[in-house]
This record gives C-alpha cells, sequence and structure tokens, in this order.
C-alpha cells in the first residue's frame, strides 16, 4: 500500500515541472481561410507557420521559454466569415496574429484586431488598404502598386504586348486593386487596357476568353483566386489560347501549375519566392511535407513549394523577432515592438518602413512547364 | 457579324443544355408535388464530387459514368424518403424548409470530406477533345450536349405520354387526392420523379464539370439558381417550358458577356462600356420583367403539359 502512495506521488512530482512549463504559453493566431475559394492558398501559408513551429516550438522572452501555441481561424475566404474568425482570435487572447491569405479578408478581420491592440503581420495580402492608416497591421511581402508595375512592365518590355485584357471579380479587393496598378503603369508605358469583370461563383469563362480573342489582346491578366485561375486555365486551353495567361502571387501555387500541366497555355506570374534560392529550407519543408500525410494534402498532394508557405515560415521569425523585443507576451507591447524588428528570412531581408510594410525592390518572375507541370524561374525583376 | 456572335451562342447553348438538365428536376418535382426541391443544385454538386472520388478511387471511367449517375438517382431518391416523406401532410412551407435544410447539408458533408479544396474533375476522353467550328475552338462536349439534351426530353416526353407509370404522373400532377383513390401508388410515383430528376442531374453534372473542371461544394449553387429561374421562366410545372427557359437564359447570359464585343466589333460603341458586369443581374432581371408581364411564366398556362 505505501509503496503505492509513493509511486504515486513521485509520478505526481515528475509531472510538476510539466505543468509549470504548461503555464507559459504565448498564443500566436494563424487567421487564414481553409475553405472557400482561397482555401488551398490559405492552407498552404498555414503550413509554412506550422512548419517553423514544429522548427522552433518555443521562445525566451523576458528571460523565460516559452511555448508557441498555434491557433488557427478559418475566415473562409470571405468578407462576411471573416469578423467571427477574428473575434474568435481575439477571445483566445493571442498575442500577435499572421495572415490572411486575401487583402480582402484581411481588411475585413483588422478592425477587430485594432480593438483588441493587437498587432497583424499580413503574410501574402498585397494590397496597400491593408496597412495604410493602421498602426496595428503590418505585412512581410511587396504591395500590389509595386506587383503591378512589374507585371505591366515584363508584359509591355519583355512580351512586346500592346494591348491587355484584364479579368477580375467584382467585389474583390485584391483583383481589382492590382488590376488598377497594372492598368496605371501599363497604359503609361504606352499600352491599351481592356478590364472586364466576372461575378462571384463564375465558372464559365468562356466567353471572356472569346472577348479577349476578339479585342486582339496581346496577353490576359487575371490576377484572381486558385479556384479560378484553373478554370481559366482549363478554358483556355480548351479554346486555344494563343496569348499569355499573365497573374499575381496568388497564382503561384502547384494547384495551378497542375492545371496547366499538359495544355499549350503559357502561365506568367509575379511571386515571393523561387524555388531552390535557399536550398536548406527547400530540403527541410519537403521532408517535413513528407513525413505529415495531412500537410501533403493541404500542400496539395505532392511536395512542391509555394511561396505562400515561405512567406508564412517568415512571418512566423518575424512574430519570434516581435515577442522577443517586446520582453513580454502582452500584445500591445508586441505592436510597439514590431516596427523596429528586422530579420533575414528565407525570402530576403525584412524591415519595415513607416506604414508597417517590407521594404522590397525585387520580385520573381516565373512560368510553368507545360510538359512537366512544375514552375520555372523567369528572372527576378526589379523596379526603380 | 455573324462570325462575332458566333462563339457567344455556342457556349449559351452548351451552358443552356446543362441549365436544362438541372432545370427538368425543379419542373417535374414542382408538377407533382407543388414542392421547390431548393436542394436539387447540390445533388447535381454531389454527383459531380462522387465521380471525382469515384474515378481517383481506381475505377475505370466507363463504369464510373453509369455509377454516378444510378448513385445520383439513389441520392435523389434518399433524400425524397428522408426528408420530404415524412412531411406529406405537412404544410408545404415545412416540406420546402426541409429542402434548404438537405441543401445546406449537402453542401457542409462536401465540405468536411473535401475540406473545402477544389477537386479537379476528371477527364473523359473523346468529349474532352478541342475542335475547331468555324471561328470557335471548343470542346467537343460543348456540341454533344444540346444534342443529349433533345434525345432525352424527347424520351422523357414519351415516357410521360406512353408508359403507365408516365400516365400516373400526369394523373398526380392534375390531382393528387383524386389519383390516390384511383389505387395509384402515389410514394412510387413520387419517387420515380425524384429518380429521374436526380438521373438527369448527374447526366448534366457530367457534362458541365467536364467543361468547367473545378468541383467545390458550392459549385452546384449558381448552376441551380440558373435552372431554377429557368424552369420558373419557362413556365414551372412545364417540361418543355423548362428546357426553352434554359436555352434563352444561357444564350442571353453569354451574349450579354460578349455584347461590348459585338457593338463595337459593329461601330455602334468606340470602346467597351463594361456591360459584362451585368450578366448575371441582366438573367435575373429577365426573370423579373418576365414575371411581371406573365406571371404563370412561357408556357405556364397549358394546364396539359403539366407532367
Amino acid at each position: 500500500m505505501m509503496k503505492k502512495v509513493i509511486a504515486l506521488v513521485l509520478a505526481l512530482m515528475l509531472m510538476l515541472p510539466a505543468l509549470a512549463l504548461a503555464e507559459d504559453i504565448v498564443k500566436i493566431g494563424i487567421y487564414e481561410p481553409a475553405s472557400g475559394d482561397s482555401g488551398a492558398g490559405g492552407k498552404q501559408e498555414a503550413l509554412g507557420v506550422q512548419y517553423a513551429n514544429v522548427k522552433t516550438p518555443t521562445v525566451e522572452i523576458g528571460g523565460k521559454e516559452y511555448k508557441v501555441e498555434l491557433v488557427t481561424a478559418d475566415n473562409g475566404s470571405s468578407t462576411d466569415k471573416a469578423p467571427s474568425a477574428a473575434q474568435k482570435l481575439v477571445s483566445e487572447n493571442v498575442s500577435v496574429v499572421l495572415g490572411s491569405y486575401g487583402s480582402g479578408v484581411s481588411i475585413a478581420g483588422s478592425q477587430y484586431f485594432a480593438d483588441a491592440k493587437i498587432p497583424a503581420i499580413g503574410l501574402t495580402c498585397t494590397n496597400p488598404q491593408v496597412t495604410a492608416g493602421n498602426s496595428h497591421y503590418f505585412r512581410v511581402c511587396f504591395l500590389d502598386p509595386f506587383q503591378g508595375t512589374v507585371l505591366a512592365n515584363y508584359a509591355s518590355k519583355t512580351l512586346g504586348a500592346a494591348t491587355a485584357y484584364c479579368l477580375g471579380e467584382l467585389g474583390n479587393d485584391y483583383d481589382q486593386g492590382l488590376i488598377t496598378y497594372f492598368k496605371q503603369a501599363f497604359e503609361a508605358l504606352g499600352g491599351t487596357v481592356i478590364k472586364e469583370d466576372f461575378p462571384t461563383g463564375t465558372s464559365d469563362f468562356t466567353s471572356y476568353l472569346t472577348n479577349a480573342a476578339m479585342y486582339g489582346a496581346n496577353v490576359f491578366f487575371c490576377p484572381v483566386s486558385i479556384a479560378y485561375s484553373t478554370q481559366i486555365i482549363s478554358q483556355a486551353s480548351a479554346q486555344g489560347l494563343e496569348i499569355p495567361v499573365l497573374g499575381g502571387d496568388t497564382l503561384d501555387s502547384n494547384v495551378v501549375a497542375e492545371a496547366a500541366k499538359g495544355t499549350n497555355v503559357q502561365v506568367i506570374i509575379t511571386t515571393f519566392y523561387q524555388e531552390g534560392a535557399n536550398a536548406e529550407f527547400d530540403e527541410g519543408f519537403k521532408a517535413w511535407l513528407n513525413s505529415d500525410a495531412e500537410a501533403l494534402t493541404n500542400n496539395g498532394g505532392n511536395d512542391m513549394i509555394s511561396a505562400v508557405s515561405v512567406m508564412g515560415y517568415d512571418g512566423y521569425y518575424t512574430a519570434l523577432a516581435a515577442l522577443q523585443a517586446a520582453g513580454t507576451t502582452d500584445s500591445a507591447a508586441v505592436m510597439a515592438a514590431l516596427p523596429a524588428v528586422e530579420i533575414d528570412g528565407v525570402s530576403g531581408h525584412i524591415a519595415f518602413d513607416e506604414t508597417g510594410d517590407a521594404i522590397r525592390t525585387s520580385a520573381f518572375v516565373k512560368t510553368v512547364d507545360n510538359a512537366t507541370g512544375e514552375w520555372l524561374f523567369l528572372t527576378e525583376q526589379t523596379v526603380e | 457579324m455573324w462570325d462575332t456572335i458566333f462563339p457567344y451562342l455556342l457556349s449559351g447553348i452548351s451552358v443552356g443544355g446543362q441549365y436544362a438538365l438541372i432545370a427538368i428536376g425543379y419542373t417535374m418535382v414542382y408538377g407533382i408535388l407543388r414542392l421547390i426541391n431548393f436542394a436539387h443544385g447540390d445533388v447535381f454538386m454531389v454527383a459531380g464530387i462522387m465521380m471525382v472520388y469515384i474515378v481517383a478511387a481506381g475505377v475505370p471511367l466507363w463504369v464510373a459514368i453509369p455509377l454516378v449517375l444510378i448513385l445520383t438517382a439513389l441520392v435523389g431518391f434518399l433524400i425524397e424518403r428522408v426528408a420530404y416523406k415524412p412531411l406529406r401532410s405537412a404544410p408545404r412551407m415545412s416540406v420546402m424548409i426541409s429542402a434548404i435544410g438537405v441543401s445546406y447539408t449537402l453542401q457542409n458533408l462536401v465540405l468536411y470530406i473535401t475540406g473545402g479544396l477544389n477537386k479537379q474533375y476528371p477527364t473523359i476522353p473523346w468529349i474532352s477533345e478541342t475542335i475547331v467550328l468555324g471561328t470557335a475552338k471548343t470542346k467537343l462536349v460543348t456540341v454533344i450536349t444540346p444534342v443529349l439534351v433533345i434525345v432525352l426530353v424527347v424520351a422523357l416526353v414519351m415516357l410521360i405520354n406512353k408508359t403507365k407509370i408516365g400516365m400516373a404522373m400526369r394523373a398526380v400532377s392534375k390531382d393528387f387526392e383524386t389519383s390516390q383513390l384511383m389505387g395509384i401508388k402515389i410514394n412510387q410515383v413520387i419517387s420515380a420523379t425524384f429518380v429521374i430528376g436526380s438521373f438527369l442531374a448527374g447526366v448534366g453534372s457530367v457534362l458541365y464539370f467536364t467543361n468547367y473542371t473545378t468541383v467545390i461544394q458550392t459549385s452546384g449553387a449558381m448552376p441551380g439558381l440558373k435552372a431554377f429561374v429557368a424552369a420558373v421562366f419557362g413556365g414551372i410545372g412545364s417540361i418543355p417550358g423548362a428546357v426553352i427557359g434554359a436555352f434563352i437564359i444561357g444564350i442571353m447570359e453569354n451574349i450579354i458577356k460578349g455584347l461590348d464585343v459585338i457593338l463595337f466589333k459593329s461601330g455602334l460603341i468606340d470602346k467597351p462600356v463594361g456591360l459584362a458586369t451585368f450578366s448575371d443581374a441582366f438573367t435575373f432581371a429577365l426573370l423579373i420583367i418576365i414575371l411581371v408581364v406573365k406571371p404563370t411564366g412561357l408556357f405556364g398556362e397549358s394546364a396539359a403539359d403539366k407532367v
């Protein structure tokens, strides 16, 4: 009997340090779409954060070791579901939020984070409105005015296009913003732009593709969600579209590459990262994906690296750096510490300007190899 | 001029045919039960998702396609047995709410299974091939769709007019209670209606997703809504009405998308004015206008056309 009691007491004592450790938890919110039109992209972005968390599960804040707990909230790719997802993170008392994929949902959730004094770090939301005038929203990627100019320069100078056909989703901040910046830059270069919109939920793009051909456009610019872009690519292939399909960072997904595989459609995009630029990261990330069946499914079934995952990875380390700089898990202190944070990420050096945007000067231009369905590096484009 | 309009017309006829196959299901169920089966668009989507998973499981296409059609018919049958039959004597509004419930259940079930990610529909050889028609390049399925629709509709009309079950359907749609008194097994007739409607939605889904290759839980919402509009437009309860309504809506929608180009090419406008944006708004505005002018729809008045 006595022996049993002693054994029990000893066992309980062994658990004590574990209990003490469990108390030191810092929460980081993942505010990403896991369903809806941008579900595929949101999941890949979250994968980067999860991988970084597996690699660095703890962080030292103010001399104490904290375990980092990731709290996920699905904003459903839609601005009407975004508030409840944001409120979930606020009620979980996260110290900092990462995300979201898609500028529209980021803007929709922004106010809830601001009210709770929780800083947010946008990973791949490129619309200027996300951070403009917000002291709590930061971002680690480049912006649409920059990206639009890069694409316009590439279309006009490298592809020699005179007329561009632009297609965006009605009411989608990301699509409409990027098209506007593209249009400004492309027209400044002497080109003509024809712009059309499609309503949410469209799956028949045949008439829009016919329109582009009828107007004699030289490029088809559609910076839309992955779900729409795969439809556009497969229908463009059926209609024998001869002009290149241009897209923004959203199209940088193996799902899109898969759709273009075995077709004659040339897909050209701008993005944050090109597989091969950091061999150590590539290797570690792929090994992790292949060891975790669910992660592999969320990455679209293969181990191709999406740039959004890299941004998620860099975002996580930016958040850790901010927590360390703040010396506390208090979200308001983290917010105050964020502007001065600088790290050397996989995607390049990250430092914030006065609006809270990362200072970026170059973007990668990639295309799909139609035979193998893999992304090929074309050029690194800078804008002077 | 013709060269400009032709590609839009082709897209319109193709998508119209696919709407028609869904619209028939709406109109038949309405004809018999006076019920708007809101879950019908989702049955169409479920057919698409089943195809994705059955083919992914390694089943060859020549087995998968008939299997999907049978399973879709079964889904329709089960929905009626589980969600509508127990409410046969309940107020009509309760059945309709039940239908909305089924619709959301199916969508969320698929959301759960797919994890909210788009599924790539399997490529069906032959009908996925690209062909050249005058000035337009398109998939072969675009041309097959209207032909197949006409064949199926003729077969359906024959079934309704020449067979015993067809006669029973016509009787039930005329007078529910009296036909029961005449010894018609009403539950069998209703089940047959759901099986036929779901089967046609299954055929529609094969044609539709061959053209527009991704399936997601909301894939059935827009086509379902358009098909419903088509059924009302043609006069709900009338099969020829639903088919004609569907073709009109499909063609109109695509012509509107290309209206800028057509006006531009014929010199009526100097630069595009962005009319394509209004393609859906136009479809629903058309519905309002038709209903204001002709409240029963195009073919709604002649009761003899009802199923």
